[in-house]
């Protein structure tokens, strides 16, 4: 494996500015590790023509004087989630068979105009429903990371292909997105970095709905500071999201002081739940004490209204999800299967387009919203969901930052936890109520289990407070010196 | 003039509440940049927003909510300053979101009235329940092929607003006055064209009856997609018919959806799976609950035209017209305007008259809109000012209205050139005076016996010697004097 | 809270989802263990909670009534399984 392929951005963007490789160079030595890689599936498709194309401009671009800047050069993965111009677009999901946008997402077109340099379209759980990404059309992604019996494990969901790809060292970083924990939960079971920012801070313009008032794009990197430098080109108001911040960007990078002294970090009581891992308490405990050693103040709060997070999430997710996929009807783009009537063709090409677990959260989403139930289970949630936000608002009143575990567990073996759909649910138990409220939160890996596979911790903030989110992060990652190639062969 | 159907056993009245689509001017889209023109190759007004591409979101235009608070506060309705999307779930094959964007619980405008004015000059009051602000949706062609219907989404995505009325109406003449009032003030306010051949103005016609004396509010039939008042009226009358039928016959009307059939003029059930309509309407997560400010709302108010009402109520106050021509006058912003025009620094009454009373006429036999008039409002005017200096006389200025229809011509140069100028000077008409009494020496007989009417034939022989161009008051007063004397 | 067949079939056909009828039961148990799961939020108390709007604490942003989208028809149409002469086609719609 090449030692390009082991940097992380913030060095490649020194050795870039210093002469010492080009992108393309870089670009080279990636899309080898992505080919060498393709049996974890982690990749949908691979655009090495274009990723050759962007690093030779960038390198360009560079010779001039030009540069644009930390992302110039740096070759990244994509969900395949994102609208990608020219590129075929599946969301994993057979119903959008030979689907090539014509336009690109703000997202994915931020980074291009930063200079990135795209490597190809990663596999992810179908229109990012699921938490293990097995329910892709394109197949089950294996996570690089192999469990002490030798086991295939998987890599987290939905963003399980691009959380592969980082920890595989097949792309320097990926973008992902997060509705419940999908950024968050495969970073922590691929022993990497994963932030998802406040809603509204990444436009969605582009961006393939799961679920509208939940869904935020942000970075997949091997560090913290990795994770800053990324967000910095995704992020930024976009007049084509109705629901986009209009809000400058920060700059994240200079948020990483390592200076935590008199933070408050807060504790939620209700994360420690009954029957939880041993070893996930231990390290959540180690991650208080690091906190403290570097002068933070720690403190218990309460957030009482956690054990329902999940059941609402699985309320509203599935409802808006029910409306955004009833586009998906064979008639504009993707998939045909022809009937003898208009409801026979919808019906035989949504039948065959989706997947299981789509149609299971359609038909839930449905139902909730269906005449009768509508109050009792939507608005019931929606209620719910007002009480867990108010519970974060009066916890960060007296608190900076909340640091919780990312997941129940360590990444299982496929095959596992595939039959109760609801036991699959509950591991995004601890990222799901921060979606709900729509705040930033970051894993990052804090330690290897007994098994020696790797655990997140995860760290949130108020809204739009990405930055304290970073610092603290920041500081745990120095503590936990945690690295990537543990679990790697080099 | 109350409405009322026979029954077997008793007099039903019908009870009606109308549902108003009107299309938003606008230049761009509710939700996105494409044009709103009328027309226009497939599929070329459409943005891949309309198109519902993957990922793509809307953002609303806010030409559109001030049209919909100007609209409203037309109505005197209550403006909400909160107000929220909500998604209209069903599937069609013209309907490219799978969900039509609306407004469901929390409409932009609330209760107002609109007051109809009737035929016999009479107002009534009916209530508004609601407006609110939705998509158009694309348009199915079925006859172009044998096995496919064809897709254009050009209309996909225009702006239009729903007004709701109470269920007050109770004949075909107050729904079809409320049509046409809605369509009148929608004109005066410019947030909508009003044209319902172009399916710019479409109506949905709810329809149920109850034994007369009852206030119960018995099930509906809802009869979608009507687009003329001449329908709507139709569509009344047979559901009024049909539904107290059902009832003689010791049957229940179904709350179901119908079709209006223009050529058999009758409607019929949709029969779909009108049971499997659910809609599952949910706040729009795309789109931000809508919130405006009272300065907003003033804004527009003061910017509002004087609406048909106001204008009515200012012609029967200022002018004297009655009500019913007053209404008459005003029902149409176009008609008002060239009214004013004419009237403008003259006799108003007259003004009224003369557009009333001969204009209109001509317009109707001609099928001509008051736009496309052959006479302008100036020559109008120019014509009652030749009356009104005495240069021709209220007879001889009808003739002249002829002409001026056929040659488009200035009124005083068809005088002058025809020379129809009014006799005034006394000489002449003092000879032609003389010259008729000297003619009728029985008639001055008559006259003189008492028989005063005779003094028409006097008139008569005068008008026939000067060709009608002697001026009548003149003549008269003469021949009183001559003759009395 | 349990979902019987009919409620299934119901709910797909909503949502326009072929659902074979021996795929029904079996779809049916899922749903109601899930939904079950799920009536636990009814031991809440939620009175006097207002159901969340959005957690974006902002108006509804608004644009210029300004024509700059559309006249795409190659980008609208070229995905399409099926299109002719400029319209997307479906199966012949009977009114």
């Amino acid at each position: 494996m090449s030692d390009l392929t082991k940097l992380t951005i913030a060095q490649a963007r020194d050795k870039l500015a210093a002469g010492e490789c080009t992108s393309v160079e870089l670009t080279q030595a990636y899309l080898k590790a992505m080919e060498a890689g393709r049996d974890l599936n982690a990749f949908i498709t691979e655009t090495p023509e274009l990723a050759l194309q962007r690093a030779k401009a960038s390198d360009d671009r560079r010779a001039k004087g030009e540069s644009l800047g930390a992302m110039d050069g740096i070759p990244v993965a994509i969900k395949d989630l994102f609208c990608t111009d020219g590129v075929l677009t599946t969301a994993g999901s057979h119903i959008l068979d030979g689907f090539t946008p014509a336009y690109e997402s703000t997202v994915t077109a931020n980074l291009r105009d930063a200079g990135a340099v795209m490597l190809g379209k990663t596999n992810l759980d179908e229109f990012a429903m699921g938490s293990a990404n097995i329910t892709s059309y394109y197949g089950e992604v294996k996570n690089p990371w192999v469990g002490a019996d030798g086991k295939d494990l998987v890599p987290g969901g939905s963003s399980g292909g691009s959380a592969a790809a980082v920890a595989g060292r097949m792309a320097m970083a990926a973008t992902g997105t997060d509705t419940g924990g999908s950024i968050r939960q495969p970073a922590s079971f691929c022993g990497i970095t994963g932030l998802k920012p406040t809603y509204g801070r990444c436009s969605r313009w582009g961006t393939i709905a799961f679920a509208s008032s939940l869904d935020q794009a942000g970075p997949m990197t091997q560090t913290v500071r990795d994770a800053a430098i990324m967000l910095q080109a995704m992020a930024g108001h976009d007049a084509k999201d109705s629901t986009s911040a209009p809000m400058d960007v920060p700059d994240f990078e200079a948020a990483l002081t390592g200076d935590i002294k008199g933070l408050k970090i807060g504790i939620p009581a209700e994360y420690k739940m009954d029957g939880m891992d041993a070893e996930i308490q231990a390290l959540w405990d180690q991650g208080i004490e690091w906190l403290k050693a570097q002068g933070a103040e720690v403190v218990d709060i309460s957030l009482p209204h956690t054990k329902y997070a999940l059941p609402t999430y699985y309320i509203v997710a599935p409802a808006e999800a029910s409306a955004n996929l009833a586009r998906y009807d064979g008639v504009r783009y993707g998939l045909r299967v022809e009937g003898d009537s208009l409801d026979d063709m919808y019906m035989n090409t949504r039948g065959e387009g989706f997947g299981h677990e789509v149609k299971r959260r359609i038909l839930m989403g449905t139902y909730v919203l269906s005449s009768g139930y509508y109050d009792a289970y939507y608005i019931k949630a929606q209620k719910v969901r007002t009480l867990i936000a108010a519970d974060f608002t009066k916890a960060f009143e007296d608190v900076d930052a909340i640091l919780t575990p990312t997941a129940p567990s360590a990444a299982f073996a496929l095959g596992e936890k595939q039959e109760d759909p609801v036991a699959m649910y509950l591991n995004d138990v601890f990222t799901v109520p921060a979606s709900l409220a729509g705040l930033p939160g970051i894993s990052i890996p804090a330690g290897l289990n007994a098994a020696g596979l790797p655990l997140g911790l995860q760290i949130l903030g108020r809204p739009f407070d990405e930055e304290t989110v970073l610092k603290v992060a920041g500081v745990l990652e120095t503590s936990a010196g945690f690295t990537l190639h543990s679990g790697v062969e080099d | 003039m109350s409405y009322l159907i026979k029954g077997e056993t008793c007099d039903w009245e019908v009870v009606i509440g109308l549902e108003v689509h009107c299309q938003v001017i606008s230049e761009s889209k509710l939700f996105s940049g494409a044009s709103t023109l009328f027309g226009g190759e497939p599929n070329t007004h459409v943005s891949v927003v309309d198109a519902a591409m993957p990922g793509m979101l809307p953002v609303i235009n806010e030409e559109c909510v001030r049209q919909a608070i100007r609209t409203g506060l037309g109505l005197k309705a209550k403006i909400n300053k909160t107000s929220v999307f909500a998604r209209k779930n069903y599937f069609y094959a013209d309907l490219p979101q799978g969900y039509q964007i609306s407004q469901a619980d929390k409409p932009i405008v609330g209760a107002g009235t609109l007051t109809l004015d009737m035929p016999d000059g009479t107002s009534r009051d009916v209530g508004i329940e609601r407006l609110h602000l939705e998509q158009d949706a694309g348009k199915s062609m079925h006859d172009q092929d044998p096995k496919r219907s064809f897709i254009d989404l050009n209309r996909c995505g225009v702006a239009l607003m729903e007004v709701v009325s109470d269920p007050d109406m109770r004949s075909p003449e107050e729904a079809g006055a409320f049509v046409r009032k809605m369509r009148s003030i929608v004109r005066y306010l410019g947030t909508c064209d009003g044209n319902m051949d172009q399916g710019s103005m479409r109506c949905d016609v709810n329809v149920s009856v109850r034994p007369v004396g009852s206030d119960e509010l018995r099930t509906r039939a809802e009869t979608k997609n009507v687009n003329s008042v001449r329908f709507i009226m139709q569509v009344i009358e047979f559901e009024a018919k049909r539904q107290v039928g059902v009832y003689d016959n010791g049957g229940q009307v179904v709350q179901e959806t119908r079709l209006f059939d223009s050529k058999k003029i009758e409607t019929r059930s949709m029969r779909s799976k009108e049971n499997a309509h659910d809609y599952r309407y949910f706040p729009d997560p795309d789109l931000l609950p809508l919130i405006f400010t009272d300065e907003l709302i003033e804004e527009l108010k003061a910017e509002l035209p004087e609406l048909p009402d106001d204008r009515k109520n200012r012609y029967v106050g200022d002018f004297g017209l009655s009500p019913y021509d007053a209404g008459v006058l005003v029902a149409e912003k176009d008609t008002a305007t060239y009214f004013e025009a004419v009237a403008e620094g003259r006799d108003q009454k007259l003004a009224a008259n003369w557009v009333i009373n001969n204009l209109f006429g001509v317009l109707s036999d001609r099928s001509l809109s008051i736009t496309e008039s052959p006479i302008t409002a100036g020559h109008l005017g120019e014509l009652l000012d030749l009356i009104s200096d005495d240069t021709i006389s209220n007879k001889i200025a009808k003739d002249v209205f002829e002409v001026m229809l056929e040659t488009g011509e200035a009124p005083a140069k068809i005088v002058e050139d025809r020379g129809l100028k009014q006799i005034t000077d006394t000489g002449a008409i003092e000879a032609a005076v003389d010259a008729a009494i000297a003619a009728g020496p029985n008639q001055v007989e008559q006259y003189k016996g008492g028989n005063e009417k005779i003094l028409g034939w006097f008139v008569g022989q005068v008008m026939k010697a000067t060709q009608g161009k002697a001026n009548p008051g003149q003549v008269n007063k003469l021949l009183k004097e001559k003759l009395d004397g | 809270m349990s979902l019987d067949q009919d409620t299934v079939k119901n709910i797909a056909y909503l949502a326009r989802i072929r659902v074979e009828e021996d795929k029904l039961e079996p779809l049916a148990g899922e749903l109601s263990a899930i939904m079950g799961w799920i009536e636990q939020l009814q031991e809440l108390d939620t009175d006097g909670v207002e159901p969340m709007a959005s957690v974006v604490n902002v108006s509804l942003p608004q644009r210029k009534d300004v024509v700059n989208d559309g006249d795409c028809r190659d980008a609208v149409l070229k995905n399409a399984p099926d299109n002719e002469d400029g319209f997307y086609t479906v199966p012949k719609v009977v009114e």
